[in-house]
């Protein structure tokens, strides 16, 4: 998590603060500060045959998403714009007030490492209600095997 | 005053009597909003990822809108996680609306994983031009 090197608001801090202690406490975990990692949330698992990446990036156009696999590391990039109004800006926008912005705005990229076994040839990716499934196949090599004895 | 601005404490009405009762106990992820008000009414967008049209339960009663909706991901079989930020299948967020919104004619729309609330002002409700006729 982002920590600020010159505190300049003692009452942010300590918001920050409180929310890290809720977020390690907390049974249900609240997805808004994405304390862990940033914009998209990732889950990632696996099958015996499969890597599977999911990506919670919703309001995004597929088509603006850049996903690239080099040397093990899966890279989702993208950007989401924000339809807010601008604050500040008071020319016309007949009196429209953000009363809560809490929504992620802007460029992201996230990487993860992908398993040793992962094939970069083999790599499926799907975008539905908001959540980028990335799918990678292990090679057929690293497919557990039984050693007949003879 | 507008009580949109503010959301609820999640833990408000536990004890309400509920016909979902036990559900509404349990853990639930709050997704982050974004509330726009202007002359017409009051725009909320929430980021939902993950959660089909046909899982959304919107509600307005006593006031409050909840917003209810579980995350259906297609998980292949034998998938064991090994990271997880997402932890819970399941959002929840309560706001109160103020008497001069017209719940009646609330708008929702779902797009990938967003979903957009339109909540209009009661017509009487909206700033008038008064005219000043010059006798």
């Amino acid at each position: 998590m982002y920590r600020s090197l010159f505190p300049r608001d003692v009452f942010a801090e300590m918001d920050r603060l409180q929310r890290e202690m809720q977020q390690a406490f907390d049974l249900s975990p609240t997805i808004r500060g994405f304390g862990r990692g940033g914009f998209p949330a990732l889950n990632v698992g696996g099958t015996p045959q499969t890597v599977e990446v999911y990506a919670f990036a919703p309001g995004i156009d597929p088509k603006s998403l850049e996903i690239t696999l080099d040397r093990g590391l899966l890279t989702i990039a993208g950007s989401r714009k924000s339809d807010l109004p601008r604050s500040g800006g008071s020319s016309g926008d007949n009196q429209a007030a953000v009363h809560i912005n809490e929504r992620f705005e802007g460029e992201f990229r996230r990487v993860i490492s992908l398993p040793d076994d992962a094939d970069p040839e083999a790599v499926d990716a799907k975008y539905r209600d908001g959540v980028l499934q990335v799918t990678v196949q292990r090679r057929a090599s690293a497919q557990p095997r039984r050693i007949s004895i003879q | 005053m507008n009580d949109l601005r503010q959301q609820d404490t999640p833990s408000s009405d536990v004890s309400n009597t509920r016909r979902d009762d036990a559900r509404y106990d349990e853990a639930a992820l709050m997704p982050p909003v974004d509330v726009v008000e202007d002359a017409s009414g009051i725009t909320l967008q929430a980021d939902l990822p993950g959660v089909a049209r046909d899982k959304l339960n919107l509600q307005v009663h006593a006031g409050r809108l909840t917003i209810e909706a579980d995350i259906g991901l297609a998980l292949p079989e034998g998938l064991q996680s090994s990271h997880t930020e997402v932890g819970l299948g399941r959002y929840r967020r309560t706001f109160t609306l103020s008497p001069e919104l017209d719940t009646e004619k609330i708008a929702a729309e779902l797009n990938n994983g967003v979903l957009k609330l339109t909540i209009p002002k009661a017509d009487h409700a909206k700033p008038r031009r008064i005219n000043v006729n010059v006798g």
